[in-house]
C-alpha cells in the first residue's frame, strides 16, 4: 500500500511542483485552496519563469500552508506579515519572483495594512488572496470579507458589520493587476497568475473560495460541489468592470474577471529612477549597475521565451493526445451546456475569455470534485436547493435568527444529504 | 566557591551545572567535528575585510544613532527597514542618505511590524540587515523576533530606549527596556544584547553585532538609549581593511544534504539563500532540520534546547566585559550603557575616600555574565547595580550572587541618568 502511495506521489504530474514528502496536505474534502494551488503551479510552468528563482510567502491559517507544500523556496510567515516578509526578499534580490499566497483573514485583516501599502508602493509582488468569507483555522469566525448576515463562530446571528470588497480596496490602494475569479475558474485564476508572474508591479489576484467544513456547514449552503454550483449560477464575468461594484452580497451576484491593468513604474524602478538622478550612471544596488542588472533581466526574459515556446510546442502535441482520448464523465453535461449561456448572457466586455474555456473549466471542476456524483442528483440539488431552507436568500436568514438557529440547524444539516441518497 | 550560604545558591548552582553537563553531552558528539571544522568557534571564524565602499574612514564627530548606521554599513548591511520613532530616528535617516552611495537600499516600511518582517524577508534573499527603534516599536516587533530567533535568521536590532511604559518620554533617556529584550517574544528563546556606552561603541559593536549575528544565526540586539543615541562624539571609523567581518555563510553543497538547520546547539551553520535552487522551507511551528513542521513535543525539546544551548551555552565566547580593578575590591559596581559612564565618577570620589571599588561594565548583556557574577560575589562585600530603570539587570545579579553577598539597587526612573552622588552614596553605604 505504501509502495503504491509512492508510486503515487511520483508520478503525480504536480510532482516538481509540489513537495510530494509532505502529501497528503491538511486542506478538507472540497476546499478551494487545493485547486487553487494547483492552478498556481500550471501558471508557474506555463508562464516559462526559473523556478529556481520563485519564491513563494504565506501568513498563517489553511490557505498559509502553501508554502509549506510548494516546492519552491517558501516562506511560512507569522499571521499577517506575508506581505512585508515578500517585500524583504524581492527588495534584497530584485531577481526573485515573489509571491505571496494567503487568505483574505490574513492579508485583509490582521495584515491589512501591509496589503495596501504595497499596494501603494507598487512593490514587485503578486498576490493571490484565497477568500472563503472565514477563519478556517481557528474554526470558522468572521472576516473583513464576510458577506453581510452571513454566520460564523463568531457572528454566530449574522454577520451585522460591512465587508470589504477586495478588488475596490485594492483599486483605491493602487495595485496596478486586479483580477477576481473563483475557485471554479480554474483556467481563468491559472491564466491571471500567468499574467502576473510575467509583470512587473503589485498584482493582486482573489479567488472566492468554498469552505465546506465551516462557512458552508455554519450558513447551510450544502457542500464544496454546491457551492462550485452557486459559483457558476452567480458569477457575471466583467472584465474591466469599476470595482466600485464588485461588491459581494450572501450568496448574492459575484462579479468576476480583470478589473484593472495598468503600468505605472514598480517600486524599484522608482527606487533607480531617483538614485540614478543622484549618484549618476554609477549607481548600484547591490553591487549591480542598472545596465547590468537590465542586461540580465533582458538575457532572463529571452530565456523565459524560449522556455514558454517549448512549452507551447509541447503542450500542443499533449493538446491532441488527450482530446483523443474519451471522456469518461459525460454526467454533468447539462452543467457544462449551461455554462456558455451564461457567458453569453454577460455583458459584452466578456467576449475576451473563450466561452470553451470557461465550459472547460466549469466541467473539468466539477468532474474533479465529485466524479461520482451524477447529473441527476445535481440537478436534484439544485431544485431542493432553491426550495429548501439552506439557500434562501440572506434576507431570509435574517429573519429566522436567533430564534429558529436551533431548529434549522438540524433540519438544514439533513436537507442535503437527503438529496444525495 | 567557598560557601553555599543559601539553599537558593545551591539550587542556581546545581541548575547551572546541569546545564553545562547537559551541553557536554550535546557537544560532545560535536567536539570530534569541532577538530575537523574549527571554524565552529566564534573566535576562530573565517573574517573578511570591511567593503570600502561602506566605510566612512576617518575621525568623525557624530551622534550615537550616526554610528549605528555607520557601523552598519561597514559591517557590509545593504538592507535597512525602518519606521520613525524618537530617538532612534537618526540612525534611519543616515541609512536612507547613504544608501545611494553605498549601493545598499533602505525603505521606510508601514510600521514596525512590517520593518522587522522585512528583514526576515532580506536575510533569507542574502542581505545582511538592520532596523533601528525604541521602546513601543520595539513591542510591535517582539513577535516576529520570536519569529527570526524560531528560523534563526541573522539581524541587527538596535533599541534607542526612551522612558515608558507606553508612550512614556519619548525625548527622554532610560535603560527599561533591559529585560523586554530577552524576554519579549513568548516561549523560550535566546537572543544577543549588545549595550554600547559611546557614539564609537555603537559603531564598534555594530560591527560586533552582525558578526555575532552572522556565526550564530540570531537576532542580535543593540541596547542604547537615548543619551547615547543623541550624544555627539568623535567616531574614528578604522580603514576597511582593519574592519573584521564575518561575511554571510551560504550553503553552496549538494541537494540532497541541503538543510536549513542543524541541532546541534552551536553556532557557525550555513543559510541557505532564497534562488539558489535549493527549494528551501522555513516556518515559525516547530520544525525539522529540513525546515519542514514537526508538531510534537519531543521535536519542540531538541529545537528549543538548540535555541537556548547556542547561545548559553557558547556564553563565555559571546560576553564581553570591561573590569576595573575589581581584584582586591571591597564594592564593585555592575553597570552598563550610559549609566556605566555616570558611575566611574561615583567610584573615583569613593576611591578617594579610601573605598576598594571594583567596576564591572557589562558590554553583553545576553546572555548575562552569570559565571563572573557568581566569582565576584564570592569575594566581595557587595554588588551595586545602578540602572536608568526600576531594577531589572539587579535582578539577575542577585540571582547569580544568591546570597553570597549584599546586592545593593540604585534603581532610578526614565527620563534622566543618575546623579553620581545617589551612586557613591550606595557604594559608601555598601561598603559598611
Amino acid at each position: 500500500m505504501s509502495t503504491d502511495i509512492e508510486k503515487f506521489k511520483a508520478g503525480s504530474p504536480m510532482a516538481s511542483t509540489l513537495r510530494m514528502d509532505r502529501m497528503p496536505h491538511i486542506w478538507c474534502p472540497g476546499c478551494g485552496i487545493g485547486s487553487e494551488v494547483n492552478s498556481f503551479a500550471e501558471a508557474v510552468k506555463r508562464s516559462g519563469i526559473d523556478p529556481k528563482k520563485l519564491v513563494v510567502v504565506s501568513g498563517i491559517g489553511c490557505t498559509g500552508r502553501v508554502a509549506g507544500y510548494v516546492n519552491f523556496d517558501s516562506i511560512h510567515t507569522t499571521h499577517g506579515r506575508a506581505i512585508p516578509v515578500a517585500t524583504g526578499v524581492k527588495l534584497a534580490n530584485p531577481e526573485l519572483t515573489v509571491v505571496v499566497f494567503s487568505g483574505e483573514g490574513d492579508l485583509a485583516g490582521i495584515g491589512g495594512n501591509h496589503l495596501i501599502h504595497a499596494a501603494r508602493r507598487n512593490m514587485d509582488l503578486v498576490v493571490i488572496c484565497n477568500n472563503n468569507f472565514t477563519y478556517g483555522m481557528t474554526g470558522g469566525q468572521v472576516t473583513p470579507t464576510t458577506p453581510g448576515s452571513a454566520i460564523a463562530s463568531t457572528t454566530p446571528y449574522g454577520n451585522y458589520e460591512y465587508p470589504f470588497s477586495l478588488p475596490f480596496l485594492m483599486d483605491a490602494s493602487g495595485a496596478t493587476y486586479i483580477a477576481r475569479w473563483t475557485s471554479l475558474h480554474s483556467r481563468n485564476v491559472t491564466q491571471s497568475i500567468e499574467e502576473a508572474l510575467l509583470r512587473k508591479g503589485f498584482s493582486f489576484i482573489e479567488i472566492i473560495s468554498p469552505c465546506p467544513t465551516l462557512y458552508l456547514r455554519r450558513n447551510r449552503l450544502g457542500d464544496g460541489v454546491d457551492q462550485l454550483q452557486n459559483y457558476q449560477d452567480n458569477s457575471i464575468l466583467k472584465h474591466g468592470c469599476d470595482t466600485r461594484e464588485t461588491g459581494i452580497d450572501y450568496q448574492g451576484k459575484i462579479v468576476v474577471g480583470k478589473f484593472v491593468e495598468k503600468n505605472k513604474p514598480s517600486y524599484l524602478e522608482a527606487v533607480d529612477k531617483c538614485c540614478v538622478k543622484l549618484v549618476g550612471d554609477d549607481y548600484q544596488l547591490y553591487g549591480k549597475t542598472i545596465p547590468e542588472r537590465e542586461a540580465e533581466e533582458k538575457a532572463e526574459k529571452e530565456r523565459i521565451a524560449a522556455r514558454r515556446a517549448a512549452m507551447s510546442a509541447e503542450t500542443e502535441g499533449q493538446g491532441e493526445a488527450v482530446s483523443a482520448k474519451p471522456r469518461k464523465a459525460s454526467t454533468p453535461k447539462a452543467a457544462v451546456k449551461k455554462a456558455p449561456a451564461k457567458v453569453a448572457a454577460a455583458p459584452k466586455k466578456a467576449k475576451k475569455v473563450p466561452a470553451k474555456a470557461q465550459a472547460k473549466s466549469v466541467k473539468k471542476a466539477a468532474t474533479k470534485a465529485k466524479p461520482v456524483k451524477k447529473a441527476a442528483t445535481k440537478v436534484a440539488a439544485k431544485a431542493s436547493a432553491k426550495k429548501a431552507t439552506p439557500k434562501t436568500p440572506a434576507k431570509a436568514a435574517k429573519k429566522i435568527v436567533p430564534k429558529a438557529t436551533v431548529k434549522t440547524k438540524h433540519v438544514a444539516k439533513a436537507a442535503p444529504k437527503k438529496t444525495r441518497k | 566557591m567557598k560557601t553555599k550560604p543559601s539553599g537558593v545558591s545551591e539550587q542556581a548552582d546545581v541548575r547551572a551545572s546541569e546545564r553545562h553537563a547537559g551541553t557536554k553531552t550535546t557537544s560532545a558528539g560535536v567536539s570530534e567535528q569541532a577538530g575537523v571544522r574549527a571554524s565552529e568557534r566564534y573566535a576562530e571564524t573565517k573574517t573578511v575585510a570591511a567593503d570600502p565602499r561602506g566605510v566612512d574612514s576617518g575621525p568623525h564627530f557624530m551622534d550615537g544613532d550616526h554610528a549605528l548606521a555607520e557601523g552598519a554599513l561597514a559591517a557590509g548591511c545593504r538592507f535597512f527597514a525602518g519606521y520613525p520613532i524618537t530617538p532612534s530616528t537618526e540612525a534611519a535617516e543616515r541609512f536612507a542618505e547613504r544608501a545611494p552611495e553605498v549601493g545598499a537600499l533602505f525603505i521606510q516600511m508601514e510600521d514596525e511590524l512590517a520593518s522587522i518582517a522585512a528583514l526576515i524577508g532580506a536575510a533569507w534573499a542574502g542581505q545582511k540587515c538592520m532596523t533601528v527603534t525604541c521602546g513601543p516599536g520595539f513591542s510591535l516587533m517582539v513577535e516576529n523576533i520570536g519569529l527570526a530567533c524560531m528560523t534563526e535568521t541573522p539581524m541587527v536590532i538596535a533599541n534607542v530606549q526612551r522612558g515608558g511604559p507606553s508612550t512614556g518620554l519619548p525625548t527622554l533617556t532610560a535603560q527599561q527596556d533591559m529585560m523586554q529584550a530577552r524576554y519579549g517574544p513568548h516561549g523560550d528563546n535566546a537572543i544577543i544584547a549588545l549595550s554600547p556606552d559611546s557614539p564609537q561603541e555603537c559603531f564598534d559593536l555594530t560591527v560586533e553585532a552582525f558578526n555575532l549575528s552572522e556565526f550564530y544565526r540570531v537576532p542580535v540586539i543593540i541596547l542604547t538609549d537615548e543619551t547615547v543615541g543623541h550624544m555627539h562624539e568623535k567616531v574614528v571609523i578604522p580603514p576597511a581593511d582593519q574592519i573584521k567581518v564575518v561575511p554571510r555563510n551560504n550553503y553552496s553543497g549538494p541537494k540532497d544534504s541541503c538543510r536549513p538547520y542543524k541541532f546541534d546547539s552551536q553556532g557557525g551553520h550555513p543559510m541557505v539563500r532564497a534562488g539558489d535552487g535549493y527549494n528551501f522551507h522555513i516556518t515559525g511551528l516547530t520544525h525539522n532540520e529540513k525546515g519542514y513542521p514537526v508538531m510534537t513535543a519531543e521535536q519542540n525539546k531538541i529545537v528549543v534546547t538548540h535555541l537556548m544551548e547556542k547561545i548559553n551555552g557558547n556564553a563565555d565566547e559571546i560576553i564581553r566585559l570591561d573590569e576595573d580593578q575589581i581584584d582586591g575590591a571591597e564594592v564593585v559596581v555592575v553597570s552598563y550603557g550610559i549609566t556605566s559612564r555616570i558611575a566611574v565618577k561615583a567610584i573615583q570620589d569613593a576611591r578617594k575616600e579610601g573605598i576598594k571599588v571594583g567596576s564591572l561594565r557589562m558590554i553583553t548583556i545576553w546572555p548575562f555574565c552569570e559565571k563572573r557574577i557568581r566569582e565576584i560575589s564570592a569575594k566581595v562585600k557587595a554588588i551595586v547595580v545602578p540602572e536608568i530603570n526600576y531594577g531589572q539587570m539587579v535582578l539577575e545579579v542577585e540571582r547569580n550572587a544568591a546570597g553570597r553577598c549584599k546586592v545593593v539597587s540604585v534603581n532610578h526612573c526614565g527620563g534622566a541618568v543618575h546623579d553620581p552622588q545617589v551612586i557613591l552614596d550606595a557604594i559608601r553605604k555598601a561598603s559598611q
